[in-house]
């Protein structure tokens, strides 16, 4: 186990931190689901942090010149490179503390970006991180489509969602490939610890952030993060829709710590997945087959992950 | 003062880039700059400099941890070259206008197709506005000044600007030169500690890199424009304090028996050198030629490269860069522009020489120079003009 979480107790609904180092004000839509996952995160770092962002949503919405909506440090450079800013950022403030010229203490580095930024344009920026092993952790905020940029499909777009650049047509129902398993990706490095989040299981979202950045090393953290805009779904369902992602098994909630698969939540009712994709305007299109056919496929993904969870 | 050994230049660079105290060293190979990074890597590795070398894995990288390491506060260096600088293009413009001060050498080879790891200037000046310093050095031992002249400039608080050093490919990066390396005393007299204005940390949280709107977006790059341009007088001061401390004088263009010529010779980088020969030659046959090679390409010197060709009634430039279907060479259209409706301004003729490696001769500088007398007399077909091309 790592040593670095016996210190951590865990957060409750009893001790959760006050501060918001990330202010309210930002330009975020009515029940954005992502800048909503991203105030936990925050709410679990704390203020003791350097955070490099990726170009996108939650770059554009907090940082509108001269406002900002960053209580700490916060640096954006481009939309594919948000792991290597923050390699420059911890090389440089590791060099700096054994020369003495900044104070011994540590400070946790976070670089941040949509699921564009990170399992898309950016995934070899994030390897080259990962693999040279930076004590950083990285956050992917996934909301399932370049939303910044007016919803368009990307690589962790889910099977038959409506996009504008997978849109439903007489030779076509949609995104037609399953969505991209990033955390995998990111656990094939041998990194200490990886994890997926939901917003609906905030109090999971933060033990979970904060480990990520309590571990040496590198460390990731998938968030579900629903889009109201982008997905066709009322503002105010966000948590329930992150709720029954979880509970339909789109979205299952997982640690891999040193390799080793662990359920945070073993779901032994499973909804079906009509109730979740009924929600949402982008799977409207989809027939009785398509449907079927999702609900088979999250069935072996999910029996996988049991049998992953078992050999731990 | 240190002595003067034989050494390659990009070991030599190396070496400054150590007696500059770089803190952060983020490298990606690419041919021909690998000598300098591996060098730094060894030196690192050695425990002869207090560095973090990230051994990247795409110049794109590079250059991002670059950016992430000058704004938490450290002396950031990096090396690049021809398709990697390219790679790193959407970058390259971002820690200019940041005002994040790093140096970078770029040992300058061609662009492809087809691909060719031979010297030209073309990888730099497809990034000619990415608004970095920019200086082009002549030999081993002015690479070695210019870098350590670069960080000087760079971090100095009133320009906080990036800055690249050009050093040709081969002809420079892998040519063993009698070289002055500085001691670390001197060095450390003349670089001062890295101080930046503001950095990411918690204590004092800045948020860098916003979102800039249309009514503050125009202001940013005007603020840009204005610091590399105020730059010029930190540039000229450090190169004065160098000769002070180091006795080698350094200035934005440079004359070689240019006083009083009626043709002038325009050049930069290494070819120089051959250049300078073809000059001597053609002066020993009563010709009245000279030459001036410009050292600072960013901010343009306009005024002192007017001065040092006042007298002058024809100006060949050579360019090692074809932009195909622009009007001539990027030297050669920067001067015509600096001479517009300057009244007695030279005729001013361009040229393309040495493209992807192919060597620019006595013989073709002195057919540089006959030819623009010429076209002086009758004007040519075309604005420009490439030299040397085979016929079959």
């Amino acid at each position: 186990m790592i040593p670095e979480f016996e210190k951590f107790k865990g957060f409750s609904a009893k001790n959760l931190p006050k501060e918001e180092p990330l202010a309210p004000g930002h330009r975020a839509c009515q029940g954005c689901g992502e800048v909503l996952a991203l105030r936990m995160v925050m709410k679990a770092l704390g203020k003791n942090v350097i955070v490099c962002s990726a170009t996108g949503c939650m770059e554009i919405i907090s940082s509108p010149y001269p406002h900002t909506a960053w209580r700490v440090p916060w640096i954006h450079i481009a939309f594919e490179n948000a792991a290597a800013v923050a390699s420059g950022v911890e090389s440089a403030r590791k060099v700096l503390r054994r020369k003495g010229k900044i104070p011994k203490r540590h400070v946790d580095i976070m670089a941040v970006g949509g699921d564009g930024a990170t399992g898309d344009i950016g995934l070899q920026w994030i390897s080259g991180a990962m693999e040279r092993g930076h004590d950083f952790l990285y956050v992917c905020l996934d909301n399932e489509a370049y939303m910044n940029t007016g919803v368009q499909r990307s690589g962790c777009t889910p099977y038959g969602a409506m996009t504008t650049t997978s849109p439903p047509g007489k030779q076509s129902f949609g995104q037609v490939t399953w969505k991209k398993n990033v955390p995998a990706i990111m656990a094939a490095h041998g990194i200490p610890y990886v994890a997926t989040a939901s917003p609906a299981y905030f109090i999971d979202l933060m033990n979970k952030v904060k480990k990520a950045a309590l571990v040496k090393g590198p460390a990731y953290v998938h968030i579900y993060s629903p889009c109201p805009t982008g997905w066709g779904s009322a503002g105010e369902r966000s948590v329930e829709i992150s709720k029954l992602a979880v509970d339909t098994k789109v979205f299952p909630l997982y640690e891999v710590i040193e390799g080793r698969y662990f359920l945070s939540r073993k779901i032994t009712k499973p909804k079906p997945v009509e109730e979740y994709l009924k929600l949402q305007r982008r799977f409207r299109h989809l027939d009785e087959e398509h449907i079927a056919y999702i609900q088979r496929r999250l069935d072996a993904d999910y029996e996988k992950l049991v049998k992953l969870s078992e050999m731990a | 003062m240190g002595k003067r050994i034989g050494v390659e230049v990009s070991i030599a660079i190396a070496d400054a880039v150590k007696l500059a105290r770089a803190e952060v060293i983020p490298a990606y190979p690419i041919t021909p700059q690998t000598h300098i990074v591996e060098h730094l890597a060894e030196i690192v590795a050695n425990g002869e400099l207090d560095a973090e070398y990230i051994p990247v894995e795409s110049e794109h990288a590079a250059m991002s941890a670059c950016c992430g390491a000058v704004a938490a506060g450290a002396r950031v260096f990096t090396s690049s070259s021809s398709q990697g600088l390219s790679l790193m293009s959407e970058i390259l413009y971002i820690p200019s206008t940041m005002r994040l001060p790093m140096v970078m050498v770029v040992a300058n080879r061609a662009m492809s197709a087809p691909i060719s790891i031979w010297n030209d200037h073309q990888d730099i000046m497809v990034q000619r506005d990415i608004g970095w310093i920019q200086t082009f050095a002549e030999n081993g031992q002015e690479a070695v000044d210019l870098v350590l002249h670069a960080f000087r400039v760079a971090e100095d608080r009133r320009v906080s600007l990036p800055m690249i050093v050009n050093i040709d490919g081969f002809t420079l990066s892998h040519v063993i030169e009698p070289i002055e390396l500085p001691t670390q005393e001197e060095v450390d007299a003349y670089i001062p500690p890295f101080k930046p204005k503001r950095k990411l940390d918690p204590r004092k949280p800045v948020t860098m890199g916003p979102v800039g709107i249309p009514e503050v977006y125009t202001e940013a790059k005007v603020a840009h424009d204005h610091a590399i341009k105020n730059s010029r007088k930190v540039i000229l001061k450090a190169w004065k304090e160098f000769a002070d401390h180091f006795g080698r004088e350094y200035h934005p263009v440079e004359s070689y028996k240019a006083e009083g010529a009626d043709t002038i010779l325009v050049t930069m980088g290494s070819i120089s050198e051959t250049a300078m020969t073809a000059i001597d030659k053609m002066r020993d046959e009563g010709r009245n030629v000279g030459l001036v090679r410009i050292r600072l390409w960013r901010p343009f010197p306009a005024q002192e490269f007017r001065a040092a060709t006042k007298h002058a009634k024809v100006l060949a430039v050579v360019d090692r860069c074809l932009p195909p279907g622009a009007v001539c060479g990027p030297v050669g259209a920067e001067l015509r522009s600096i001479f517009y409706k300057i009244p007695g301004a030279p005729k001013i003729f361009s040229f393309v020489a040495g493209l992807g490696g192919r060597d620019v001769t006595v013989e073709r500088f002195e057919e540089i120079i006959d030819k623009a007398e010429q076209y002086s007399k009758r004007r040519p077909k075309e604005l420009y003009e490439v030299i040397g091309v085979r016929e079959k």
